[in-house]
């Protein structure tokens, strides 16, 4: 990879006094720790919201798509908007893992997995849509070309939306195929510190064996690099084939030329934007300021100032030339989206992409965290609005001025459009708890340049790394064999020796306790004093006898029950 | 290390202004000087059977297109009886336009390859790049052009304002109150707000372009960063300006040679040709001045570097095109799809070679890795990418200003030799006027330690 020189006036991308072990620590932290109240409630909104959404998907499928808001003239609306809307989220991912990476921007790696993350989960709601919209979902095999003995007729292939169906599987394949790549090391990582056994066969089973071996890594570059490159036209054709939908056709507001980049930049946009608005809520959750900084939230929002001036500049190009046109059709049909009776529409839509990103030439507020997370909200608005713009203006009053109408979204409509918000949020969840949220490994590798610490020794003129001097015998005060004087008395201690069973340390030889992980020579003090000296005692230890552990000790409370004392111990008894 | 102008350059640049300026002067005095000549001249080349006009059974079909080429005759015009005088009028001044087209071509082009390197150069600071400011002085180089290529091209533009030529038929008011379209676009396309808004894009690239010049080379002198900082934000700023601009500066200068037609892409889509045009140049300068013992800092990761931004331009350039032209022959609409059934009837081989050039033979060529740092290898592809962007621009230009009557001949070969020759010129000339490398800059530690 590029030179570990780095220019010293470039800031720090690990904030803090972070070593290697502090970042296996922070990034497994969520992991390995418990949900608190907060998860639950959000993941419980968020259950409810998917399953009226699957209630409303279940609905238009036994009754029909009659259900829905759609008429003669605005026949394709809420549903397609949804989709479009959906898919372009999709494509921060990519375009953070892929692309960032061939430039080299080592920002990225705070950035890329939950992006990811967020492209898988956010193109599965998109699919979601179009399979809903063919009423017969379970006959969904039918757009891919197989013989007419299964069913279908052949597929059309001239068809843009067959395009489709090809452009995203093959990019949520290549999506997943990336992310998980991504993942190994790091599901190495959580499987290496797993205490139980459970939790390791599964990290094992996640990261595919990983070992960490040279060749391991030198096969992981090279895989990323391969995929980067087939992932980078990728980003750029989901999108474009999603606008040849549009600009195929010959209807007036659709058939334009740039749409092919235009909705790749709008989708950046969007992505971006989402990247936003999750990342700044999960620094906070999960304790990862140090990794993901006010510095990335500061370039993601350039990235959006960027993607949002380019989306304006074609909004704007698209005005005037459908003016410059000369088209009578084109010329009107942009002039009832800015005044007709979807004028709101078209507004919030110019409001909330166009102009908000604007703020953002400010440092002030391209570095306040509220104001970078309602410009997020509003940008993902806003990209909504365009998508129904688009498609809801340029259809609602077509050649034939007496079919002209308005759309309105039914019940249905909008139930199905808040369960996939629901479905989105349930899998987000889960994946913070359950993922490695920070690309560690990557994050690893540029510690040395771009870690605080590590700049910090630089500037300084120190080594970064000093070895602990030969043939010095570091003395260790030896350990005098503390009888406590004061043995903790009460209830609860009674109750606990009660029940774990008390030790004659006259006849018994002590365990040293520190074997287990969590316990250290503090803990082990604190607890001889109660009385526990062997593993037997620890390894009968149950919930009951963790929290009364806490209510005597006050300190590290639940860190037994988490670190599985009494598991340990077991195994421990059994290598003696 | 300052750069000595060789001499054998300085003398090949002279040669080749001087015998560009003889062709091109060759081009304007063989136009015919009436219609009867004209008709005559076309015969003449109808019989050398010269290849480059495709299918010539379609030159009668094809006539039904002038109105994409130029729409200087009203529909009504082509009634019956008039019909042949008005085509050998028409003929006639396609004749007269070809060695203005020449020289329009090369002009804008090598004028475009510097604007495509200022852009790069404000990318570059406005991203903070680390791997590039050991190029800096050579981009300062090849923007040197920027102010004459740009006085050059606003100069042919008042020559078609004053209608020394017929380049652009909205110019022609006899043609405006003919045609109800272009009576439309008045508000737009006329030669005064023309050459206000041309004034205004050259203006503030120029500006910036001096204005970064000089921050540049102040910062090799100064002891803080406030230059730098100064020119992060003039990047910046111009970039937004850039956009908007570029895109514009494509629909006056090209796009309304075609004054019916009409694509929202075509700003990005002359973007992407100067942007890869402007790289590759910045990557063949370099190469040769490493060769002749400059630049000795500048290793094959740089190389390598720039190699990749050609060969990822050209695939993004292609990107535009094939989005461009697919959405206008797949939804076929006349007014539109006009402007490629001219090119494939007239300039088969120009338009599909130019997307073998600029597309298939990068791909093929910089795929490879390793490729892309054998300096050789990269000369080559440039030159190729080069020609190949040459004739886009030939392409967008041509075939509404002398129609079917295009060759590849001696004005078009003077014009270019003639451009070339003062780009390098000029280019080399400033490329004497500094050292070769910044001294300092924040970034320059890191451009001198890249390794890929």
């Amino acid at each position: 990879m590029a030179s570990h020189y780095e220019a010293p006036i470039r800031k720090p991308l690990v904030l803090g006094d972070k070593g290697y072990h502090d970042v296996s620590v922070d990034i497994a932290r969520p992991v390995e720790g418990k949900a608190n109240k907060q998860w639950w409630i959000v993941f419980s909104i968020a259950l409810v919201a998917f399953l009226w959404g699957v209630g409303c998907i279940i609905y238009t499928i036994s009754t029909g798509i009659g259900v829905w808001g759609l008429n003669k003239t605005v026949n394709w609306a809420w549903d397609i908007t949804n989709f479009v809307w959906w898919v372009g989220i999709g494509h921060a991912g990519t375009l953070i893992s892929a692309v960032l990476l061939l430039f080299r921007q080592k920002w990225r790696m705070a950035i890329n997995r939950s992006a990811e993350a967020m492209t898988i989960f956010s193109v599965i709601q998109a699919g979601l849509f179009p399979i809903i919209h063919m009423g017969r979902p379970w006959l969904a095999y039918w757009v891919l070309p197989i013989p007419n003995q299964f069913g279908s007729l052949w597929v059309n292939f001239n068809s843009p939306l067959l395009w489709d169906v090809f452009a995203i599987s093959t990019y949520l394949s290549v999506s997943l195929v990336f992310w998980w790549t991504g993942l190994l090391p790091d599901f190495a990582m959580i499987r290496d510190r797993a205490i139980k056994p459970f939790q390791k066969k599964i990290y094992s089973l996640l990261s595919f064996g990983w070992t960490g071996r040279a060749k391991d890594w030198q096969r992981f570059e090279e895989v990323s690099l391969v995929l980067a490159g087939l992932a980078t036209p990728l980003v750029l054709s989901v999108h474009t084939i999603v606008s040849f939908d549009f600009a195929t056709s010959v209807i007036p507001g659709w058939h334009t030329t740039i749409f092919p980049p235009y909705f790749v930049a709008g989708a950046i946009f969007s992505g971006f934007a989402m990247v936003q608005t999750l990342l700044i809520i999960m620094r906070k959750v999960c304790n990862l300021e140090a990794y993901i900084t006010v510095q990335h939230i500061e370039l993601m929002n350039i990235v959006i100032m960027i993607t949002g001036s380019i989306v304006g500049c074609a909004y704007i190009t698209e005005l005037f030339i459908a003016w410059y046109s000369g088209v009578e059709y084109e010329q009107y049909a942009f002039l009832n989206r800015a005044t007709g009776p979807y004028w709101w529409a078209y507004w919030s839509m110019m409001t909330c992409n166009v102009f908000s990103p604007q703020f953002m030439w400010f440092k002030k507020l391209r570095t306040s965290i509220m104001f970078s997370f309602f410009i997020s909200i509003v940008v993902n608005i806003g990209m909504w609005f365009e998508r129904f713009v688009i498609i809801v203006t340029s259809l609602h009053r077509d050649y034939l001025p007496s079919s002209w109408t308005m759309f309105s979204p039914t019940f249905v409509d909008i139930g199905i459009f808040i369960g996939t918000i629901g479905f989105f949020f349930v899998l987000f969840l889960l994946y913070s708890r359950t993922f490695p949220v920070i690309a560690q490994a990557e994050v690893k590798s540029i510690l040395k340049s771009s870690g605080e610490r590590y700049k910090a020794l630089r500037a300084a003129g120190q080594p970064l790394y000093t070895k602990p001097e030969r043939g010095v015998i570091i003395e260790i005060e030896p350990e005098q064999e503390e009888v406590p004087e004061v043995v903790p008395q009460g209830q609860p201690v009674l109750q606990l020796l009660d029940r774990i069973g008390k030790f004659d340390i006259g006849s018994q030889i002590p365990d040293d306790l520190k074997k287990v992980k969590g316990i250290g020579p503090l803990m082990e003090k604190t607890l001889n004093k109660i009385g526990i000296f062997s593993f037997l005692q620890v390894s009968k230890m149950t919930e009951n006898e963790y929290d009364l552990l806490d209510s005597i000790t006050g300190s590290f409370p639940g860190r037994a029950r988490r670190d599985d004392w009494a598991g340990q111990a077991r195994k421990l008894i059994n290598l003696d | 290390m300052k750069y000595t102008f060789s001499n054998r350059l300085k003398i090949g640049s002279y040669i080749a202004m001087a015998l560009g300026l003889i062709m091109l002067i060759a081009g304007f005095m063989t136009t015919p000087a009436n219609v009867e000549e004209a008709k005559a001249m076309v015969a003449a080349s109808h019989d050398d059977g010269h290849g480059g006009h495709g299918d010539e059974g379609a030159a009668a079909v094809g006539h039904g297109d002038t109105e994409a080429h130029g729409g200087a005759h009203g529909e009504g015009e082509h009634a019956a009886g008039g019909h042949d005088a008005a085509h050998d009028e028409h003929v006639y001044h396609q004749l007269k336009n070809r060695p203005w087209s020449a020289l329009y071509v090369a002009a804008f082009f090598f004028f475009m390859i510097s604007l495509g390197v200022l852009a790069f150069y404000a990318v570059q600071h406005a991203a903070q790049a680390g791997w590039s400011p050991l190029l800096f002085r050579i981009m300062e180089g090849i923007t040197a052009y920027l102010v004459p290529g740009g006085i050059i091209v606003f100069v042919i533009l008042v020559l078609s304002v004053l209608h020394f030529n017929h380049l652009f038929t909205w110019m022609d008011a006899e043609v405006v109150e003919h045609d109800e379209l272009l009576q439309g676009k008045k508000g737009y396309l006329n030669p005064t707000f023309f050459l206000i808004r041309a004034a205004i894009f050259l203006g503030g690239w120029i500006a910036y372009r001096q204005v970064s010049r000089k921050l540049s080379l102040a910062h090799d002198s100064a002891d803080d960063n406030s230059n730098f900082k100064k020119k992060f934000r003039w990047s910046a700023g111009f970039l937004v300006f850039y956009l908007v601009t570029e895109s514009m500066m494509s629909w006056d200068w090209i796009m309304s040679l075609d004054p019916h037609w009409f694509s929202t892409l075509f700003g990005w889509y002359v973007f992407a040709s100067m942007f890869v045009s402007g790289i590759t140049v910045i990557a063949m300068i370099t190469i040769y001045l490493k060769s002749k013992g400059y630049l000795e800092e500048v290793n094959d990761s740089h190389i390598h570097d720039l190699a990749k931004f050609m060969f990822g331009i050209s695939i993004f350039w292609t990107y535009l095109w094939f989005s461009q032209f697919m959405l206008i022959w797949y939804a076929n609409i006349p007014e539109e799809v006009t402007y490629f059934v001219t090119r494939i009837e007239h300039y088969k081989l120009p338009f599909f070679g130019m997307v073998v050039l600029n597309f298939i033979f990068p791909l093929l060529v910089l795929m490879n890795s390793d490729y892309k740092r054998v300096n050789w290898f990269v000369i080559m592809t440039g030159i190729v990418i080069l020609f190949g962007h040459y004739l886009d621009v030939f392409n967008m230009v041509m075939p509404a200003t002398v129609g079917e009557n295009w060759h590849l001949g001696i004005p078009e070969i003077g014009g270019i030799l003639f451009f070339a020759g003062l780009f390098i010129f000029i280019v080399f000339n400033a490329l004497t006027k500094e050292e070769l490398t910044p001294k300092r800059n924040p970034f320059l530690e890191e451009s001198r330690q890249f390794h890929y």
